[in-house]
């Protein structure tokens, strides 16, 4: 279960190595996201993070905001 | 997904394009509000002197002032004709109480536009929570928009012309 986190700790986490996730479609992401994300859209998160992410550092997923 | 530390940022890129912070990406070099704010607006708290702050504000080559509380939360604004007001007004009495804010991501096209079709003066550029991020003036939005248009029109044409 991911825990809910805040910018600060966001910002914090990143600094430390997290990989931020943007889980919003392609064309969302390529407009704009924060820096250094990568891009997994929702329907390609559980296939392509195995192989796209490191699993011995922390994960912080992101979309536009809470549905 | 089999990752131990997995973070939830739900109030996502909405919340950080709010707060003004960097972004990569196509969009991430428009100019907006909060780039064009000036950050060096002076500022007040609600219980100081009229005369004094209006002293201090001119010292400083200004003639605005942002009312804000101990955490920088905008309460009021004093533009030009407020600080023309009696000196030994309280601020509390002499502001312009809440004001509207913009958040710092909003298109400085749009800011222009808005500025002055509504005949705007300034305007404070807040974060989502009304933290002060700077106060845009309305001949500052007109001419980053105009810069932006006249950059885009010629980066459109060579486009068109190669």
């Amino acid at each position: 279960m991911a825990r809910n986190i805040e910018r600060d700790e966001v910002r914090r986490l990143v600094t430390e190595g997290a990989q931020l996730v943007e889980v919003l479609p392609k064309e969302e992401y390529e407009e704009e996201h924060l820096p250094g994300a990568i891009n997994l859209p929702l329907r390609r998160l559980e296939a392509e993070a195995r192989t796209a992410l490191d699993p011995d550092r922390p994960v912080i997923v992101y979309c536009w905001d809470d549905p | 997904m089999g990752f131990s530390r997995v973070f939830d940022y739900g109030s996502g890129k909405q919340d950080w394009l709010a707060a003004g912070l960097p972004t990569e990406g196509r969009a991430a070099d428009v100019p907006r509000a909060g780039a064009v704010a000036r950050r060096d607006v002076p500022t007040c708290s609600l219980d100081e002197r009229l005369g004094d702050v209006r002293h201090r504000a001119e010292a400083a080559g200004w003639d605005a002032c942002v009312v804000v509380d101990g955490s920088r939360v905008v309460l009021g604004l004093l533009r030009s004709d407020e600080l023309r007001g009696r000196p030994d007004q309280r601020i509390e009495e002499a502001m312009r109480p809440g004001p509207s804010t913009f958040r710092p991501n909003v298109h400085i096209v749009e800011m222009a536009g808005f500025m002055v079709e509504h005949d705007v003066e300034s305007t404070p550029i807040t974060t989502g929570d009304g933290v002060l991020i700077g106060l845009l003036l309305r001949e500052d939005a007109v001419a980053a928009a105009s810069d932006f248009q006249r950059r885009h029109r010629e980066e459109h044409g060579a486009h068109e012309r190669g």
